[in-house]
């Protein structure tokens, strides 16, 4: 491991210790520093903090807000809550695919450009369907419109 | 004479998206333009953020006060500002073509706002505010002149009953709380909100935090407890930002901290952001999340109450619930006890969604008829289309039919017809939505969410969600029928907690009101409401297609042919059925039957 993200650990746990921070809030900020939680940052921790990797590895893969592989510079989130989904949720989340050609399980295109991913709710139902793209709120999407507002994410 | 000018606009999450900012800052340049804040016209221009007026459908709603009058506008964008600056502030002469209609006020009448009724009208950052319309009178009431026993009295004599789903009754909690031996209590607030289709704790939260805070004051003190959470979910960052300066702000006017309000009652309240799991929700899986650990339900008893966050006696209380004590210490548990039915006091904030006229949150009396809440306040079904079914409480609730449209909505009433109150997601739908679909829409969802720590709810979910996906995909068999019923009633049966228990609610209810719709499905392989697209087949109608050739460019696999000007086709063997070309199509020639 580099020195530098070794020093970065430390401050984190440190922190963690100072503060008496469990699991949840130390992956947290693994996540928050490095984008995504790295196996080598969770076993640098199990190490140094005498709790075994699988602990760790039981949380981080219980909550749907941890991941464990870089993800795209633009997040696109499509709602999927009940609303969404009578309204027709479904339909944009194939149109985007397709777009951004993403195959399989593959939720990360390959420039990295962007991360396509449904939501349970936002709780935004009454301009559902509801897509948002990095902080914005899209509201009253269509296959169509959607494709249009990603463009300008394209640049 | 100087006038008294306040603009309000809209700025909960669904006014933030319909463009609340935008237009809000082209209030702010239009003033700056015109100079309403100088010497031209003599008045004092407020803007305002508000929180959700319920009314989203037509946002971005913006008030218009000029002293003591006010006039709401509706679907206001920036580009409508600059007429609205000149006519109605500078000439004194309103926009009626913008105004809102009969309907927003139809909307409006019909409801009780307890909790509702100041959101949209004071500036949820502002503690001043709050105050100022008699915020944290209760709890100065509480602290100086009742004792924790008087408080749970009034709380128990109140006989309300938990928003946040099973309707427990809120004092009987607190007093089992109270009444352990501990050195130490937790109280706890619960705003994960999980439910798809539920947006009323946000919006609560969002247009009115120091409600929530100072319900949550009381009932520490009433319990003894000396440290609450606030565990919110992290997908509400609008709700988190205004907890976090309403925290700030209620700790340095020392309602929060040591010697609160000149007592002796210390309170520490801290925000807990969820990490994303549903079952999170579940009261001892959010004590688990709170200590860092999975989310997994455990086995009650013991309660929270005699043993929850580590270990220690805790309450855990929805938002709503808690927002609903304020009022309730103020006003008296008598007038609370007056607005209801008889076994369910007060209100019910409703998250009013899906296929009506007017979406929303709204706020009604217990008990209120389906019906008055579908017509009268959504204004019926949107595009007149005929009303189907209401799903109530997510995905642990079920689906009413028309037969039912009379029942009135209160805990007791929603249950006797296999649903249930939920935390108030009440999604509305019309005659092309497919009720198969939408018991395999909630089954994915709470299959996903299933913690798996108990195999019924594990397993029996998955396999309930395999036969309904077989069924939309028109692979049903007869005997699948019985198999739903049995396996359905197994998990609800046997789950550990109330995430499998309910789970099976809408596949029970589905089948009892719309049995119907899955023989269709599997004896005629035929979807009535035409949305399960296996068994659909798209057709281009030749009197009606034109040949413009659009739903040949949507078609993604090429089953589309024919010539500009011709009449196009469809290609069976080759359709993958996505419904591009029925989309594409603007002279109604695709079909899909
Ligand atoms: C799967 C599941 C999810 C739940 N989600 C929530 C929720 O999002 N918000 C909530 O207030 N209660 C939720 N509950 C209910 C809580 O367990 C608990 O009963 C409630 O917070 C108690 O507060 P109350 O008495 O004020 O209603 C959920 C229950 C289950 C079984």
């Amino acid at each position: 491991m580099e020195k530098e993200k070794e020093e970065i650990l430390e401050g984190i746990y440190k922190a963690a210790q100072a503060n008496g921070d469990n699991i949840i809030s130390i992956l947290q900020e693994l996540q928050h520093q490095f984008g995504y939680v790295q196996k080598d940052s969770v076993e640098w921790f199990a190490r140094k903090s005498n709790i075994p990797e699988a602990k760790f590895y039981g949380v981080l893969t219980f909550y749907s807000q941890f991941h464990m592989s870089p993800r795209g510079k633009n997040i696109v989130t499509v709602c999927s809550g009940t609303v969404c989904h009578v309204k027709g949720s479904a339909r944009i989340i194939s149109k985007l695919r397709e777009d951004l050609k993403l195959k399989g399980n593959e939720v990360t295109t390959k420039d990295g450009l962007f991360t396509l991913e449904n939501v349970n709710c936002v709780g935004a139902c009454s301009i559902a369907p509801v897509v948002i793209v990095n902080e914005k709120v899209y509201g009253k999407m269509s296959p169509d419109k959607m494709l249009k507002n990603l463009k300008a994410y394209k640049e | 004479m100087s006038r008294k000018i306040t603009v309000n606009v809209c700025m909960g999450t669904g006014g933030i998206a319909a463009g609340g900012s935008t237009v809000m800052e082209a209030f702010r340049q239009e003033f700056a333009e015109v100079g309403v804040d100088n010497a031209r016209v003599v008045e004092k221009c407020r803007l305002h953020k508000v929180g959700c007026r319920g009314f989203c459908a037509r946002d971005v709603l913006v008030d218009i006060a000029i002293d003591d009058q006010s006039w709401t506008y509706q679907y206001v964008d920036e580009k409508m500002v600059k007429r609205l600056v000149a006519e109605h502030i500078l000439d004194n002469k309103p926009v009626e073509q913008w105004l809102v209609g009969d309907d927003y006020h139809t909307f409006h009448d019909n409801q009780e706002k307890i909790i509702l009724g100041v959101l949209g009208h004071i500036d949820p950052e502002s503690i001043d505010e709050y105050i100022g319309i008699g915020g944290y009178k209760a709890a100065e009431k509480v602290l100086a002149t009742m004792t924790p026993q008087d408080t749970i009295e009034e709380i128990k004599r109140s006989g309300l009953r938990g928003r946040g789903g099973a309707g427990f009754p809120t004092g009987l909690k607190w007093s089992f709380c109270a009444a352990n031996q501990a050195d130490r209590r937790y109280i706890i607030c619960n705003a994960d909100e999980g439910d798809p289709g539920a947006f009323m704790d946000r919006s609560v939260i969002e247009g009115n935090p120091h409600a929530v805070i100072e319900g949550m004051i009381i009932g520490a003190y009433a319990i003894g407890a000396d440290t609450g959470y606030i565990y919110i979910r992290a997908e509400y960052p609008l709700a988190v930002q205004r907890l976090k300066i309403a925290l700030a702000a209620a700790k340095e006017r020392g309602f929060l901290g040591k010697g609160i309000c000149g007592s002796s009652f210390d309170l520490d309240l801290k925000i807990k952001l969820g990490a994303g799991a549903f079952v999170c929700g579940e009261e001892t899986a959010l004590i688990a999340s709170i200590e860092g650990e999975r989310g997994m339900p455990r086995a009650k008893p013991p309660f929270p109450a005699n043993k929850g966050l580590w270990g220690k006696p805790t309450i855990i209380n929805n938002v709503e619930t808690l927002a609903n004590i304020p009022p309730i210490i103020n006003r008296g548990a008598e007038w609370f006890t007056s607005i209801g039915s008889e076994k369910s006091k007060g209100t019910k904030v409703i998250a009013l969604t899906g296929k009506i006229r007017n979406t929303g949150l709204i706020e009604i009396p217990m008990g209120m008829p389906l019906k008055k809440i579908i017509y009268d306040i959504g204004g019926g079904i949107e595009g007149d289309r005929l009303f189907k079914a209401v799903q109530t409480g997510g995905p642990s609730g079920g689906c009413i039919p028309q037969q039912h449209i009379d029942l009135p909505v209160d805990y007791e009433g929603l249950k006797s017809v296999g649903s249930m109150m939920g935390s108030g997601g009440m999604v509305v739908l019309d005659e092309t939505d497919c009720m198969v679909n939408i018991a395999k829409f909630f089954l994915t969802f709470t299959q996903e969410e299933s913690c798996g720590k108990c195999v019924p709810c594990r397993i029996g979910t998955k396999r309930l969600l395999e036969i309904l996906t077989r069924i939309t995909e028109g692979e049903g068999k007869p005997s699948d029928l019985d198999l739903l019923q049995e396996l359905a009633e197994d998990v609800r049966d046997a789950s550990l907690c109330g995430l499998g228990m309910s789970a099976p609610n809408p596949v029970l209810s589905t089948l009892k009101y719309f049995r119907h719709e899955y023989e269709a499905h599997i004896f005629q392989k035929k979807c009535p409401a035409k949305v399960c697209s296996k068994l659909l087949t798209f057709y281009i109608r030749p009197d009606h297609c034109v040949g413009c050739g659009a739903c040949k460019k949507a078609c993604a696999v090429k089953a589309i042919s024919g010539e500009l000007k011709q009449v196009h086709q469809v290609d069976q063997a080759l359709c993958i059925k996505c419904g591009s070309c029925f989309d594409a199509c603007k002279f109604n020639a695709v079909i899909k039957e």
